[in-house]
């Protein structure tokens, strides 16, 4: 691997190089644990491990649930509650499988806009970036697959809305939603390949996760002062760099430990918190509930989804060029997909050559406006879509589109950056000072 | 910054819940539980009487296909002896599986299911109904309080004002705590339709209390073994951060200065 140069694994013994020569699967390990880390990361840098460790929260807990659970539609639900009842721990494994994709989402969130302020996304790192974006997407349809298993009212009817986006689109749209449901509306069949594709993806994520990994080892890790490491000898390297283990491993594991304390206070205590009611009611085809909201991490571009509607002069627009094959819906799906399209497109529509947010007196002010906005359609996605949640919607909306398309590529220009450290090492030694043996 | 996405953070979960506060105005009175609060137990007594409403009142018209009658004798719930449920299961009258044909319940099946009069299932309605999402949407009041099915069954069972209408051929029944505020269920408890085993008086109130109570135990029977394992998850994590924390001061107590104001 190219990078930061650092100290290699040399097999020592016999049987170490009789390995080496196979299969150098030690010095994977070895220069993975070891690689040289900035010795600046700030507590924003845990989040990674967090997800790692949601991942095989999910997969683990997913694996046993689905010993005992059944994908059928008239015993869905009553398998559920069997696991609830009658498996050992089952309750607890339920519980602990719902509210650790809440976790999931919740860690992605905060390692998406860590990623936004500081610049992780900027070149060299826009592979690693674009990885990301990608397992956050299978992250999005992974568990809204996994929402519909349980067989309850938002289950059934929130399968129905998002499936139907696809149905949205112009022409060979029915053709698809009929596919993908496997007939005419949400039934077992739908269900069957659910819960075959919620098992699946886990498993594409994880490979996933090891190429984003693999990407930012190359690169070396973003961190908060923007300034690379310096790598033009092993001994430079060293006075910006610590290695990984033990320094990052302790750190993050105790981060990790601290976030589970809450996790599963969360679980023990009002594991039914961030659920909703209607999905203990089972699924019924003849009784649409009054308010279909998705799972809380959807709710910000599910309010963008819905934030354009036929009234909106760019659908208006849009609908009169294309000779009405863009409908309000249509739009409303584009922009809902485009908006993680255009996130995903960051590293190339940031003109600024600072990375790090600290240093960019302009961005700042604009980035902690789009993290009021993601909060504000949040809210607005929970909402009923009637004003004013609907206006307010759609300035969010404009908002989140303005900050990738006009603000991001704007400022590079005409923003004056403040002075950066010149390097890791200094930047370190303003925040700790010296040490004393120095 | 760290205190923006802090806030940030805390608000997406909240917001989440602020959701299914939407459309119910209904004002449901809020009940202190005994099972409510990370510490909060079941009264055993209570589900015992909530028991006796449920069988004699509510299961005339109501469901409750996913509760096993067994779980009526096991730890965190009603605790009934084993002999006590045998006799109570023998009484229910379930489709055998293999022969379809009726015969007395044992204590490995489940409650009968009852779709007359189009009454919903019981089995986890306590949790169907979830009405707290305070303070301002957040839901983090559920903590202390409960999810706040149980207070809405109270509620719907003590609300009603003795008004009636008629549509379609429909009697309705004025309710407060019913969404539309027109219920199709008669108010179905008068004081004394019960004779409590335990010389309990059994008001209105008194019954409602304990068939909510019950009914909160019916669709979380696992609760008391969930709160103590998430005491003791929570206990040891917290252990484990400490120390953790500790080893990591240590560690790079080589590395960093002495941290200057700046």
């Amino acid at each position: 691997m190219a990078g930061i140069p650092h100290d290699h694994y040399e097999p020592k013994s016999g049987i170490e190089q009789w390995l080496h020569r196979r299969l150098p699967v030690v010095s994977l390990i070895y220069d993975t644990l070891m690689i040289p880390t900035p010795k600046n990361l700030n507590w924003w840098w845990i989040w990674g491990i967090v997800l790692a460790f949601c991942l095989v929260l999910q997969i683990a807990t997913g694996i046993v649930l689905a010993m005992h659970y059944t994908p059928h539609v008239d015993l869905a639900f009553a398998s559920v509650e069997h696991i609830m009842r009658d498996v050992n721990g089952g309750h607890m494994l339920r519980y602990l499988h719902a509210n650790g994709a809440s976790l999931f989402f919740f860690a992605v969130y905060i390692h998406i806009f860590r990623g936004l302020f500081y610049g992780s996304y900027k070149a060299p790192r826009e592979v690693t970036w674009i990885v990301g974006m990608i397992i956050y997407l299978l992250m999005m349809g992974t568990a809204f697959m996994g929402y519909v298993l349980p067989w309850g009212q938002m289950s059934f009817w929130g399968a129905t809305v998002i499936t139907g986006l696809f149905g949205a689109i112009p022409g060979i749209g029915e053709p698809i939603q009929t596919w993908l449901l496997g007939g005419p509306a949400v039934d077992n069949p739908t269900l069957n390949r659910f819960f075959s594709l919620h098992y699946l993806l886990p498993f594409v994520i994880a490979a996933l996760v090891a190429v984003h990994i693999w990407a930012f080892h190359t690169t070396g890790n973003n961190n908060p002062a923007g300034v690379e490491v310096r790598r033009a000898s092993k001994a430079e390297a060293e006075k910006d760099t610590l290695p990984f283990w033990p320094y990052f491993v302790i750190k993050d594991l105790f981060a990790l430990a601290l976030v589970l304390m809450v996790f599963f206070a969360v679980v023990g205590f009002m594991p039914n918190y961030l659920g909703h009611p209607d999905n203990y009611i089972e699924a019924n085809p003849l009784a649409t509930p009054a308010h279909i909201v998705p799972e809380w991490y959807f709710l910000p571009f599910y309010a963008i989804l819905r934030a354009f509607t036929a009234d909106v002069w760019v659908v208006q627009i849009a609908n009169f060029v294309t000779f009405g094959i863009v409908d309000a819906k249509f739009f409303g799906v584009l922009a809902m997909f485009g908006a993680i399209a255009v996130m995903a497109l960051a590293p190339w529509l940031d003109t600024s050559s600072v990375r790090s947010g600290k240093y960019r007196p302009m961005f700042r002010w604009w980035f902690y406006l789009l993290i009021i906005d993601f909060v504000v359609l949040m809210w607005c996605g929970a909402m009923p879509a009637e004003p004013p949640y609907s206006t307010i919607s759609l300035i969010g909306a404009a908002y989140w589109f303005a900050y990738f398309l006009v603000v991001l590529p704007i400022l590079g220009i005409i923003e004056k950056p403040l002075a950066q450290p010149a390097t890791i090492e200094e930047d370190f030694k303003a925040h700790y000072g010296a040490h004393p043996a120095e | 910054m760290l205190k923006k996405i802090a806030i940030t953070a805390a608000s997406v979960l909240a917001l989440s819940t602020g959701a299914h506060a939407a459309g119910a105005e209904q004002h449901i009175e809020d009940f202190a539980f005994s099972f409510e609060g990370p510490f909060g137990t079941y009264d055993e007594h209570q589900l015992q009487r909530g028991l006796q409403v449920f069988t004699e009142v509510c299961s005339a018209c109501h469901g409750m296909k996913q509760v096993r009658i067994g779980e009526l004798s096991e730890e965190g719930g009603p605790s009934l002896p084993e002999d006590q449920v045998r006799a109570y299961a023998a009484n229910l009258s379930v489709v055998d599986k293999e022969t379809g044909e009726d015969r007395p319940a044992t204590p490995a099946d489940k409650f009968p299911a009852n779709t007359g009069a189009g009454a919903p299932d019981l089995s986890v309605i306590a949790k169907a109904r979830a009405a707290f999402h305070g303070p301002y949407g957040l839901g983090i009041n559920q903590f202390f309080k409960g999810i706040g099915g149980p207070e809405y069954i109270h509620a719907l069972l003590t609300g009603y004002t003795g008004e009636e209408k008629e549509e379609a051929g429909t009697t309705f029944y004025e309710n407060h705590a019913f969404s539309t505020g027109w219920i199709a269920m008669p108010a179905p408890l008068s004081d004394d339709l019960v004779t409590y085993q335990d010389g309990t008086p059994a008001t209105v109130e008194q019954m409602s209390e304990d068939v909510a109570a019950f009914l909160m135990w019916a669709a979380e029977p696992k609760m008391m073994a969930r709160k103590q394992a998430g005491f003791v998850a929570v206990l040891f994590l917290g252990l484990l951060t400490v120390l953790l924390y500790l080893t990591n001061k240590r560690l790079w107590a080589g590395v960093k200065g002495r941290k200057t104001t700046a």
